[in-house]
């Protein structure tokens, strides 16, 4: 059980795996190999409440055997990686692949298509595990004891974390293609409780990330930003039912660009279950409303030098100036819709590949966020969203929704238990305000927006 | 039981080793160790205009090994079983406490488990050709309901999982959990819109219960009809109102307004907005909640929790009293508190923690029909596509995605998406009729908590609430 049959790289084991499912009667096959580490600890009312440190690795196989009207398409995937459990998982996919139907749209990417970036992605730094266990559960400690500091109605903690992971992934295909990357990734969060004068509590979290540990935010930062944050909550209370101009927080707003995106992906496309579907070349969205995925950018959340299917990866425009550019594309949806890929194949390790977005986000306007307040007069500045309510095929849009009501052209008290509803093809039009506020915080991102419109309702 | 000899059998683990390992996470001191391993093959197939594009099967298994030393979780876990990686997982773990070496209890006591569900025999591999055929048949009924119905996926999902559990304080443990789902996913189009329609369901059941419970038929028939619906859905209202729940699934209206907030965990630390309420009346006289792993079948039950501890049924409220808390061995012990059986975590990876099992609301004595008469204006809903709560302000959403309009105690227009926000220690005290039609779901519900996935049950009888807020667009 021990004697894992471990190749020098994960690269060459995935090249291994893709020829043995040939020899085993496939005529194609993806081989993807991962492997990761993961150190978190959290602390709470400054004591170590947990300490967790492991690794763990993983193979997936994807078999396509051609037929007369297309391939026959498997997969399996294993935590096993001993000699028997790869056998397996060859046997496995091969014998799934004699039940599934011939798809005459399967397949892998064309040839001449594959390849990776070259250069420094700046995606892996040895740093995030440079720190000994005191030091890491020292900068758990000192955000949340930041988070807790200054203020008397600062009077519990959810914990606050610092996370560190490490990770390999390899990938191959029996049309020559191999890769392999790593990645590193390093947080630290912090999440206080405070009280108002009736008993209600409030809660609220920061965080910073970074692939490098050199590039996180000091605890200290994230731990004050959090106290704010929560402080600005207590006493929150209710509005009226109305319709009145909504501002997105930037941390939010990358939600609403997530949505343009999976209404945009290949997938919901050829189906017609979207409501963006049929719309490319048309004006979707306010002029001034630019949208890009770009999987290219140096050290991004979303960066990585080849896609899930082994193509590079690149900056797509999906929307410019509001008009529909692009779909965004992988090799089965781009030939369901008789399209190129746009390098958007995203990987599990089984199952067949799916869209996934690089680093997407919306061009910056150029207000200040303060000089969108200011024209909004009254309003509703929205902090945080609770729920899933976006149907993407009628662009529905319905959340609860929690943050601070808009006075004057300013923040002026919290407001919860509210709903924020539209339809997201009128909003798009109704963005009427963009800030200059555009931060790389995660791999979606998008600056403080102004959607008029919505109705908001309460009591 | 014989779902130990598995992993006694495929992985030579032996109870030697599991109290080596047990003593090597006690040796740097620490209360209590537990070890929990875990084997789960997974399959799935899904039916996609009309032809299989996808057939795939996964296994995975590894060991989680914990160390509870007072508040503190030291945690380790490996994918690679053998004697010297668990050890060494051990020793990881064992950190967390700095102290003597203390000595687990010597010899296991075996935790007796019910029979809940079917343990299946051979592989699961041989009735691929069966699932193809539910899934065609889903196929055939969606596409053939009306003219209107554009696409049509349908999928099958099944897993068993192995679990054995060895503690420091002698607890041994062993299952073998089926789980298995189909879910119907159509569209349907007229001239000016587009909808979707989806529908699913199962439990901890074998592929006969799709014969014979729930049928390809059935779900196929759920999706296509409320896709037709919501072609001609008119906007949700906005505001508060008289909100009538059906039966079943609504019931996550009480896995989001009090189930989460009756965790132990949360009441421990006093983030919840639960916490220091029992006792107290927290919501209608008419409302009694239960929380119950034991049920035959159901996505939710266990026979044993993820600690090794036996299930149960557990009073949450009772008459509108808040009676007790969800907790595992953790938070029992240092709330000293009962234990209710309700650790669990989504796999060896994952840190157990108190969740729920299957979570609903008793039957009352109202007619359905009285119910709805009795509401001037206000919302029926009667499926939702989910829901999350922000456990600290008690502030919950839940989604409908099948719901009408009532007006003068009559069901009209079916509405657009909308979704519901209450308060819950508040929501549940406007309680004002509660139906003698308890139902459960038909079994689709996955909760996630801190980042962990699990299965789960929720059920309800028609409820009406004098005053709930919908977040539609419309008047």
């Amino acid at each position: 059980m021990s004697n894992t049959a471990i190749s020098s790289t994960l690269q060459e084991l995935a090249t291994e795996m893709v020829e043995r499912a040939l020899r085993a009667g496939a005529s194609d096959a993806e081989v993807s190999v991962r492997e990761g580490d993961e150190f978190s600890t959290t602390v709470r009312m400054g004591e170590v409440e947990t300490l967790k440190e492991s690794g763990s690795r993983g193979i997936g196989l994807r078999v396509l055997v051609a037929g007369e009207n297309g391939y026959r398409v498997a997969s399996s995937s294993s935590s096993d990686l001993t000699p028997d459990g790869l056998e397996h998982l060859v046997r496995g996919a091969m014998a799934l692949a004699q039940v599934t139907s011939e798809d005459p749209f399967a397949g892998l990417p064309e040839p001449g298509s594959f390849g990776q970036l070259d250069g420094e992605l700046g995606l892996y730094f040895d740093d995030v595990y440079s720190l000994p266990t005191e030091e890491r559960i020292a900068y758990a400690k000192r955000a949340e004891a930041a988070s807790l500091a200054g203020d008397a109605r600062l009077v519990n903690s959810d914990g606050a974390s610092f996370d560190a992971a490490t990770g390999r992934m390899a990938f191959a295909n029996s049309r020559g293609f191999a890769g392999e990357y790593g990645s590193s990734y390093c947080s630290v969060v912090a999440s206080p409780i405070a009280q108002g004068k009736d008993g209600e509590m409030q809660r609220d979290y920061w965080y910073s990330n970074a692939r490098s540990l050199a590039k996180l935010e000091s605890p200290e930062e994230v731990g004050r930003i959090a106290a704010e944050r929560t402080l600005r909550m207590l006493d929150a209370r209710r509005v009226k039912t109305q319709q009145a101009p909504v501002v997105f927080a930037p941390e939010l707003a990358g939600g609403l660009i997530g949505a343009i995106f999976d209404a945009a992906s290949g997938d919901a496309v050829w189906r017609g279950a979207s409501f963006l579907a049929g719309k490319l070349g048309e004006t979707i969205a306010v002029p001034g409303l630019t949208v890009i995925d770009d999987g290219t950018i140096p050290g991004g959340f979303g960066t990585s030098p080849f896609d899930g299917e082994g193509l590079p990866t690149r900056r797509n425009v999906l929307v410019e100036n509001g008009v529909l550019k692009s779909y965004v594309l992988h090799s089965y949806t781009a030939r369901k819709l008789k399209m190129q890929s746009t390098g958007n194949a995203g990987r599990g390790l089984a199952g067949n590949p799916y869209t996934a977005s690089h680093n997407l986000f919306m061009e910056a306007g150029t207000m200040t966020p303060e000089e969108i307040l200011r024209q909004v007069g009254t309003g509703f500045y929205v902090t945080r969203l609770m729920g899933r309510g976006v149907n993407m095929v009628t662009g529905d849009y319905s959340r609860g929704a929690a943050g601070l009501w808009i006075e004057n052209g300013e923040l002026a008290f919290p407001v919860q238990e509210v709903t924020v509803a539209g339809n997201l093809k009128d909003m798009l039009q109704n963005i009427s305000a963009m800030g200059n506020d555009l931060m790389f915080r995660s791999s979606t991102s998008a600056p403080t927006l102004r959607v008029d419109g919505m109705t908001i309702s309460g009591n | 039981m014989d779902h130990k000899q598995y992993f006694f059998e495929k992985f030579g683990v032996t109870e030697r080793l599991l109290e080596r390992c047990l003593g090597e996470a006690l040796s740097a001191g620490g209360d209590y160790s537990d070890l929990y391993f875990e084997s789960v093959t997974a399959s799935s197939i899904g039916l996609d205009e009309s032809i299989v594009k996808t057939a795939s099967h996964g296994v995975s298994a590894g060991c989680g090994i914990r160390v509870l030393s007072g508040e503190r979780t030291g945690y380790a876990y490996t994918d690679d079983l053998s004697a010297d990686r668990l050890l060494r997982a051990a020793r990881t773990a064992a950190l967390i406490a700095s102290g003597p070496a203390k000595q687990p209890v010597q010899g296991f006591t075996e935790t007796r488990t019910p029979s809940l569900y079917p343990v299946p025999g051979a592989e699961a591999d041989i009735d691929i050709t069966a699932k193809l055929e539910l899934l065609h048949r889903a196929d055939k009924v969606a596409r053939g309901y009306d003219s209107r119905i554009t696409q049509v996926r349908a999928s099958y999902a099944d897993e068993l999982r192995r679990i054995l559990i060895a503690a420091s304080d002698g607890t041994f443990a062993s299952d073998t959990q089926p789980l298995a789902r189909m879910s119907v996913f159509v569209l349907a189009k007229n001239d000016e819109r587009t909808a979707q329609g989806t529908s699913g369901g199962g439990g901890r059941v074998e592929i006969d219960y799709f014969e014979t419970e729930k049928t390809p038929e059935h779900f196929a028939r759920e999706a296509a009809r409320t896709a037709l619906l919501q072609l001609g859905a008119v906007a949700a209202p906005a505001g508060e109102m008289e909100v009538v729940l059906g039966p079943g699934w609504p019931g996550v209206l009480l896995h989001e307004a009090v189930g989460h907030g009756l965790e132990a965990d949360f009441n421990r630390k006093k983030t919840s907005a639960f916490a220091g309420l029992i006792g107290r009346s927290v919501a209608s006289e008419k409302v009694t909640v239960v929380d119950n792993g034991t049920l035959k079948n159901r996505r939710g039950s266990l026979n044993v929790d993820d600690e090794g501890s036996a299930t149960q049924e557990t009073v949450l409220i009772e008459n509108g009293i808040l009676k007790g808390y969800m907790s595992d061995k953790l938070s029992a012990r240092l709330m000293k508190m009962p234990h209710t059986g309700n650790g669990r975590r989504e796999s060896y990876q994952q840190i157990p923690m108190p969740r729920m099992t299957n979570t609903y609301m008793l039957a009352g004595e109202d007619a359905p029909e009285d119910i709805l008469r009795s509401v001037k204006r206000g919302l029926y809903a009667v499926n939702f596509g989910g829901g999350s709560v922000d456990i600290t302000t008690g502030k919950f959403v839940f989604s409908a995605s099948e719901a009408y309009l009532i007006e003068d105690g009559k069901v009209t227009a079916p509405v657009r998406d909308a979704t519901l926000i209450g308060n819950g220690p508040e929501a549940l005290k406007y309680v004002s009729m509660v139906g003698h039609d308890l139902a459960l779901d038909e079994g689709v519900g996955t909760c996630g908590k801190d980042g962990q996935s699990v299965p789960v049950g929720v059920g309800m009888p028609t409820v009406k609430l004098d005053r709930m807020t919908v977040g539609g667009t419309g008047r």
